[in-house]
């Protein structure tokens, strides 16, 4: 019995593992794009947001699936979150959905539109824009924590509506922005690349204050998260997590202020992955804070288990293709020549 | 009709789910199209298959975006308005939905950019391989959610205590029993309908005189298509409502119009049904038909809704006239077979207008005959969402308030009405413009490629509509 108790544990942190990684590679891979739609209208040029379109148009459709396979994932392995925090959350969610709508559909309809251009221009960054918002919305209200009785949510329409959730709503965009930017320096050159080195340098400034103020917010809002980071000793097991993110902080503003290409986007990533880990350790294991913890939402064994006998061998040849795809579209993109070998 | 948070959340459901159909309906079919044709321009390296690909995958790229974004919509509905479900559910279906994204949505994201974008970038083969995967993806995709579709017509396989769903046998609940009849005859209608389109399309060139070559292959192979499919659809369509009868026999005797049931039941073929009198109105029948359709013999047996107590049967207004529209286009269908296979004995097939007239009107009919037959199996399921065992008044989210879901009603239906009109303008205007002419050029990539802009981008990046 003791046993199976375990095996249990183990399968249940492998699957914390997997809706995590999913969540994660969500955040980075369609965060950037989301970025670049958020910088779209900012951009010096018509020719330039073709370009910055086309940089994106092979993989975007591959960035948003990850956020399917969070849902879905949720769905599976933690039944009881996926109906707990999505009708928390009923109208940020309804604003992300009907967000990506606009933003998904002007990827097509814009390269086929003359007179409506314009119009599809703004819905993908209208759409980019309300969709990051919704989603820092989401986050916020997450952190903050979730009313629940039994195993529905039973708080109300607005709950999630807070000066802390509005903030992240703000911080995330930011975030993204930043993404977005460092990839556009990787995959452009010329003027936009230009721009992309001048605006990523504000754009850490911004983030970097906005972690901060999230940083110092959240154990306001929840006394188990003061105790997780403040007491001793997990204060010094913890307090690499900001000391390093403000090493790569400084790396990324001098290899911005170097010219450098790949490096400031893979430190953009890193600095998402620490944010992802700070929140990580704030929450844990509660799923659903304050009140249902990984333990108390996961599936039964017999859905783990089938589920992971596929995963082991899906996820990492959907990996392997990925990597693939990708590597088809390397290198850079410019306006009037299509891509560079 | 009082607008409680729960007949809003169905109204929305259906809504969505409905638009959402309609797309799949279409690029399923599609992607296999496409798919054969990259093959045999791989194989024969005529540049006509090309053309008509490169024709044709315009159109899915524009009909496949608009059926993702739906999709995403799809699969947040089921936790912010059915979250009770999803609690019940989740531990069965939970792992269906779960690799339908990893089995089938990461393999047509994937490579539908090497598809789209990838055909300069990459050596023939592998551009062949990427068409096949996609198509092979919306296969995928279609296996899995039918059979958690059909999973919830036909629960097997599952232990239920507390209130919820535990899984026993995966086998069984994987081919639950309805999930072959449903599968088999959902995929023969997604190819159908993109059959009709081809045929329908290629016909409205020859009839305009225009892109003959291309028109002469599509319609060709489009009926071919056709000419096979459609009888066989009958075939399961008969065997999928046999089925029906074995499982649902409240619903098939809803889908039949019959109160009383029993034996030598006639084939009604037009009434009113009335829920309050538990009567049909202005009936018109023909005697013991419906016994010998269903049990194959005269004096079977067929049920009756008055067989079920009232709050355990769907009412037949709505499903008996869906269900009729749909055999009608099905017979429809087999009509087209037969003229085909008429005209092409004759030698006439490219050159009798009547029938390019014909097949120009038909292109909606997979379509609308997809919508009736889905309306029917779910309408038929009421008042269950999972037959027999959970009702769907159970299922929906208890703190849904009526402002949230109206609202969230309202905006779907405005913004679907916006977006998927913008979306059949520029099908419309892409199917006008029509296929670009197969120039040998084009067969030769190396050649064509340096005669040629550089521009990968150059097959999305077309503008279609007229400038200022
Ligand atoms: C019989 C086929 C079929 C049925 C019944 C459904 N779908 Fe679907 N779905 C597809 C066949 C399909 C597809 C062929 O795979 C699509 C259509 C166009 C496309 O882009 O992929 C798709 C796209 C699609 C996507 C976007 C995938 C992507 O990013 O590639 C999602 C999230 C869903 N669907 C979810 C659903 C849900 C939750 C459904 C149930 C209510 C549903 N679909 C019914
Ligand atoms: C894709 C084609 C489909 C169409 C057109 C369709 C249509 C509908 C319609 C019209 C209803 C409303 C019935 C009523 O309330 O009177 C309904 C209900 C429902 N369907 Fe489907 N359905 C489809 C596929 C699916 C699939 C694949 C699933 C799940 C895997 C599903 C899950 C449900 C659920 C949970 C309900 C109950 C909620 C409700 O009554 O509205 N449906 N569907
Ligand atoms: C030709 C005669 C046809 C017959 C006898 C027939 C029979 C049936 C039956 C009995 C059902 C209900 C299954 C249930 O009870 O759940 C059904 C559902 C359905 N039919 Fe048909 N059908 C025919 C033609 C067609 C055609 C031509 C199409 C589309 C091109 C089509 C598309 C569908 C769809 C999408 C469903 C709902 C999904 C499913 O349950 O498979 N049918 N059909």
């Amino acid at each position: 019995m003791a046993n199976e108790a375990f095996e249990w544990s183990l399968l249940t942190l492998t699957w914390v593992g997997i809706v995590g990684f999913a969540v994660f590679m969500y955040v980075l891979m369609d965060g950037f794009d989301l970025g670049i739609g958020i910088l779209f209208p900012f951009a010096p040029s018509h020719e330039d947001r073709d370009v910055m379109m086309h940089s994106i148009a092979p993989v975007w459709d591959f960035n948003e699936t990850w956020l399917i396979l969070g849902a879905a994932g949720l769905f599976a392995a933690f039944p009881i979150a996926y109906a707990v925090m999505l009708p928390a959350m009923y109208l940020p969610v309804l604003l992300m959905l009907i967000a990506l709508v606009f933003r998904g559909v002007a990827f097509e309809f814009r390269f086929k539109a003359n007179r409506s251009r314009h119009l599809w221009d703004r819905a993908f960054f209208l759409g980019s824009l309300l969709a990051t918002f919704a989603q820092g919305v989401m986050l916020g209200s997450f952190i903050q924590g979730t009313e629940v009785q039994g195993r529905a949510f039973v708080g109300g329409t607005f709950d999630w509506l807070t000066p802390f959730s509005l903030f992240c709503g703000l911080a995330l965009v930011g975030g993204y922005s930043l993404l977005g930017a460092t990839w556009l320096i990787w995959r452009t050159v010329g003027i936009l690349q230009d721009w992309c080195f001048r605006i990523a340098r504000r754009l850490l400034l911004a983030v970097l204050a906005a972690v901060i103020v999230v940083s110092l917010w959240t154990p306001f809002l929840n006394e188990a998260i003061a105790a997780r980071w403040f007491t001793l000793p997990n204060l010094f097991y913890f307090a690499p997590v900001p000391l390093v993110t403000a090493g790569i902080a400084i790396a990324l503003w001098r290899a911005l202020g170097n010219g450098r290409e790949a490096l400031p986007f893979v430190l953009s990533m890193a600095m998402f992955g620490l944010s992802y880990l700070g929140l990580a350790i704030s929450v844990w294991p509660m799923l659903i804070p304050p009140s249902i913890s990984i333990w108390q939402a996961a599936s039964p064994p017999e859905s783990q288990v089938f589920l992971l006998v596929g995963m082991a061998f899906l996820i990492p040849s959907i990996l392997v293709y990925t990597a693939f795809c990708y590597w088809v579209f390397r290198g850079k993109v410019t306006g009037d020549v299509g891509y560079h070998h | 009709m009082e607008l409680d948070p729960l007949i809003l959340s169905r109204i929305q459901f259906a809504f969505v789910v409905s638009f959402h159909i309609l797309f799949p309906s279409f690029t399923v079919g599609l992607a296999c199209w496409i798919a054969m044709l990259e093959g045999l321009w791989l194989g024969t390296g005529k540049a006509i298959y090309r053309s008509l690909s490169e024709f044709w995958t315009k159109i899915f790229a524009i009909s496949f975006g608009m059926g993702v974004v739906s999709g995403i919509v799809m699969s947040y509905q089921f936790g912010t308005n059915w979250s009770r479900w999803s609690d019940i559910v989740g531990n069965v279906l939970g792992p269906l939905i779960q690799y339908e994204v990893v089995t089938a949505f990461f393999l047509e994201a994937a490579f539908l950019g090497i598809l789209l974008f990838g055909r300069d970038r990459v050596p023939r083969p592998i551009h062949f391989m990427s068409a096949v995967l996609v198509a092979l993806g919306t296969v995928l995709s279609s296996f899995w959610i039918l059979s958690a579709n059909s999973w919830m017509h036909t629960p097997a396989g599952f232990d239920f205590r507390d209130g919820r769903f535990f899984p026993v046998d995966w086998w069984q609940i994987v081919f639950n029993p309805s999930f072959p009849y449903r599968l088999s005859h959902m995929l023969t209608a997604m190819f159908l309908t993109t059959s009709f389109v081809v045929a329908g399309i290629s016909a409205w060139y020859l009839l305009r005189v225009r892109y003959i070559e291309h028109a002469r292959i599509g319609l060709a192979m489009a009926l071919g298509m056709i000419t096979v499919l459609a009888p066989l659809q009958l075939f399961l369509g008969d065997l999928h409502g046999l089925n029906t009868l074995e499982h649902q026999p409240a619903k098939i005797a809803a889908m039949e119009g019959h109160w009383e049931g029993g034996a030598r039941a006639p084939l009604i073929l037009f009434a009113i049904p009335d829920d309050e009198a538990e009567m049909n109105h202005y009936e018109l029948a023909i005697p013991g038909l419906s016994s010998l359709i269903l049990t194959h013999e005269l004096e079977g047996k067929v049920p009756g809704l008055k067989q079920f107590p009232k709050d355990e049967r769907p009412s037949p207004r709505i499903i008996f006239w869906t269900f009729r529209i749909m055999v009608g286009i099905g017979l429809l269908m087999v009509l087209v077979a037969v003229l085909h296979l008429f005209l092409r004995i004759r030698g006439r097939l490219y050159h009798t207008d009547w029938f390019h007239k014909m097949l120009v009107g038909c292109m909606p009919l997979g379509f609308i005959a997809i919508l009736c037959g889905w309306f029917t199996t779910e309408i038929g399921r009421q008042p269950w969402v999972v037959y027999g065992m959970v009702r769907t008044s159970e299922g929906v989210t208890p703190s849904l308030t009526v402002g949230a879901a109206l609202t969230s009603l309202i905006a779907f239906v405005v913004v679907y009405t916006l977006i998927y009109g913008a979306g059949t303008y520029y099908l419309i205007r892409l199917l006008q413009i029509g296929p670009k002419p197969a120039s040998d050029d084009l067969a030769g990539d190396a050649v064509g490629e340096a005669l040629r802009p550089k521009r990968p981008m150059s097959l999305p990046d077309e503008k279609i509509e007229p400038a200022e």
